[in-house]
């Protein structure tokens, strides 16, 4: 039964808009830390553009390295946002309110770190990348190739990208109206601006309702697509044994969402902690989280063993070869083990238990955990497959990630912590009339029988 | 030259929505035009309804059908166009490759259509507003205000309606005509 703490308007906005029309004194040595860090990834960037890519641990024939998997780590975890918002706005499920928004930037922040990770840094001079991409030379009519990946990711990510800002600016409106009443001065003006004049008539929630329905509708295709072309990355190079599998798609996408979820738990016990948002967010949301997690979990551990079985099944030695690498060879072997208890067997298992589904700090270790698992999962589907010495091969070798490599790792998630951060300085990161439709007439129970149950009225 | 109207707002208590619809009742029954000279402003979003109103009706739906059709063309015009301008001749094989086409034309389809949605739900929530009229920040602390915009010889009928109906606070302000 849903935990439902009844709140007027004004306590919504008062709880919800304390650390935006003020300052936590947390909020700047974090902000400054995470920037800090961030600086130091862009200093190695530069190094690396000053000295080239030999900086890296990149060499034949490991040529994708930390970027590529830092890439599609980030893509995965910037599915769920929409997937978590989308789905549960298309099924009107009560216990989304306070998760959406929060959902929807990070999925905006993780594609930017995506961005970074791969076009910026991965090919090494950015500006090429634009050239691959977009026209160059009309004068001599090239054009770009349409039948490269380097083409596909892009159209893929951007529309992505510019569906889900959109999105989160979209469901912005009302509440930036909330802000705009309570400022005074040049805030005031900004925020009045922001709102494009928001009042609040019938006609202006009607079109707010429908526009969270029908660009739910519209984004989840994309969302399937942008994770299917990642995998296609991978999956179109007939040369790689382990990554040329039709799976591929639906086990990237799944593994995605699975990796996605868990971020959002992991912010939403974050966003408790920090602002204290608990009258809000309640044990009762980690709960449904936690249930959501273990099918979606299931699903991608039974997306994982078909790829598995579809590679042995084949029979073919550099196939067999390559699993061998990965589960019986040092350090691959540690990794895979590492991968397969973070990424399963220890949080699916805890989660079964309502305690760990209803306790923030097992849910922040769990779903933490799940990311770590994910984040080895795409390193040992990348790495070991083009590390193993295959026929014909002039030059063997393996990868050593360097330490530019980390710091650059490293400043995509403080990237994606310092803009959670800015934005929820300067924008709800619970939407306010959400919550307070969820509260429209009072503390809704209805009576059956002689027993009194939580009503809900669907929007 | 802007030509203004004489606009008001009956500010109601939080949970009034009994005496908003009460207001809205006699309003109607005082020969005001529901829309173009009322309506409710509320600071979140209530069931279709409450305060008997008719269920306002928009086209919004066709705006994203123009945006795939568009992003559909675009699409297309571009991945075959650049095919047929920087042909990649390979024996055995025609010059427009479909698959990769289908991907890009997709993308291209759907951002379309999220584009000319997007832009959809702003003309039709008749945004952006740029002058706010007759308005009360207390509507988003959960305060429900009912707006009456009509011609000055009207208006003082409207302000008793309102005020005899429980309003709180009457305000007079003016609105773009």
């Amino acid at each position: 039964m849903q935990e439902h703490v009844q709140l007027t308007q004004t306590e919504v906005n008062d709880i919800l808009l304390k650390d935006v029309l003020g300052m936590p004194k947390w909020w700047l040595p974090a902000v400054g830390f995470f920037l800090v860090v961030f600086l130091a990834g862009g200093a190695a960037f530069g190094y690396m553009l000053n000295k080239g890519v030999g900086v890296t641990g990149l060499n034949r024939p490991v040529m994708w390295g930390f970027f590529m998997v830092n890439f599609v780590f980030w893509i995965g975890i910037s599915h769920a946002g929409i997937m978590i918002s989308a789905i549960l706005r298309l099924t009107q499920a009560e216990w989304r309110r306070p998760l959406t928004r929060a959902a929807e930037v990070l999925t905006v922040f993780s594609l930017t770190s995506a961005l970074m990770a791969a076009p910026l840094v991965h090919v090494g001079r950015p500006w090429r990348a634009a050239l691959w991409v977009f026209p160059y030379d009309f004068e001599r009519g090239i054009w770009p190739n349409v039948r490269s990946a380097f083409v596909w990711d892009p159209s893929a990510v951007m529309t992505y990208l510019t569906a889900s800002t959109l999105f989160v600016i979209i469901a912005l409106l009302p509440d930036l109206a909330v802000i705009r009443d309570r400022t005074t001065g040049l805030a005031h003006k900004v925020y009045s601006f922001l709102c494009l004049g928001w009042r609040g008539t019938p006609r202006q929630w009607k079109l707010q309702g429908v526009a969270g329905i029908l660009l739910s509708a519209l984004v989840l295709p994309v969302f399937v697509s942008v994770h299917s072309i990642v995998s296609w990355d991978f999956a179109v190079q007939i040369g790689v044994e382990g990554w040329h599998s039709t799976i591929f798609a639906p086990y990237f996408i799944i593994g995605a969402i699975h990796s996605g979820v868990s971020a959002v738990a992991t912010v939403m016990v974050v966003m408790v902690w920090l602002y204290k948002w608990d009258k809000v967010l309640t044990p009762d949301h980690l709960d449904s989280i936690g249930r959501l997690l273990i099918i979606v979990a299931t699903i991608w551990f039974f997306a994982f063993f078909l790829e598995w079985v579809f590679a042995l099944y084949t029979l073919e030695k550099p196939d067999i070869a390559l699993r061998e690498l990965q589960v019986f060879q040092h350090p691959w072997m540690w990794l895979f083990i590492v991968f397969l208890i973070t990424a399963y067997f220890f949080p699916v298992p805890a989660w079964m238990f309502k305690k760990v589904r209803r306790n923030m700090l097992w849910m922040f270790i769990t779903t933490i955990s799940v990311n770590i698992g994910m984040w080895l999962e795409r390193f040992l589907i990348i790495i070991p497959g083009l590390s193993r010495r295959q026929p014909f091969e002039f030059m063997w070798g393996t990868y050593h990630p360097s330490m530019i490599e980390i710091l650059m790792v490293i400043a995509t998630f403080a990237w994606v912590m310092f803009g959670m951060l800015v934005f929820a300085k300067v924008f709800p990161l619970i939407p306010l009339f959400d919550i307070k439709e969820g509260m429209v007439g009072g503390p809704h129970k209805i009576k059956i029988g002689r027993k009194e149950v939580p009503a809900s009225i669907r929007e | 030259m802007m030509q203004f109207k004489r606009s008001i707002i009956g500010v109601f208590k939080p949970n009034t929505e009994d005496t908003v619809a009460d207001a809205m009742d006699a309003l109607k029954a005082g020969g005001y035009e529901e829309n173009t000279e009322y309506e409710v402003l509320t600071g979140t979003p209530y069931p279709e309804g409450v305060f008997g109103e008719h269920e306002p009706k928009h086209t919004l739906f066709r705006y994203p059908l123009i945006g795939a059709a568009c992003g559909f063309i675009i699409g297309l015009v571009l991945t075959s166009g650049t095919q047929l301008a920087y042909p990649l001749v390979t024996g055995g094989k025609p010059i427009l490759s479909i698959p990769p086409m289908a991907i890009i034309m997709y993308e291209g389809t759907m951002l379309g259509a999220i584009l000319f949605t997007v832009l959809g739900i702003i003309i039709e929530s008749r945004l952006p507003r740029l002058f706010m009229g007759a308005y009360d920040p207390r509507i988003t602390e959960g305060w429900i205000g009912v707006t009456v915009t009509t011609s000055e010889d009207r208006i003082a009928k409207a302000e008793e309606i309102l005020g005899k109906s429980g309003a709180h606070e009457i305000k007079r302000g003016w609105e773009k005509s």
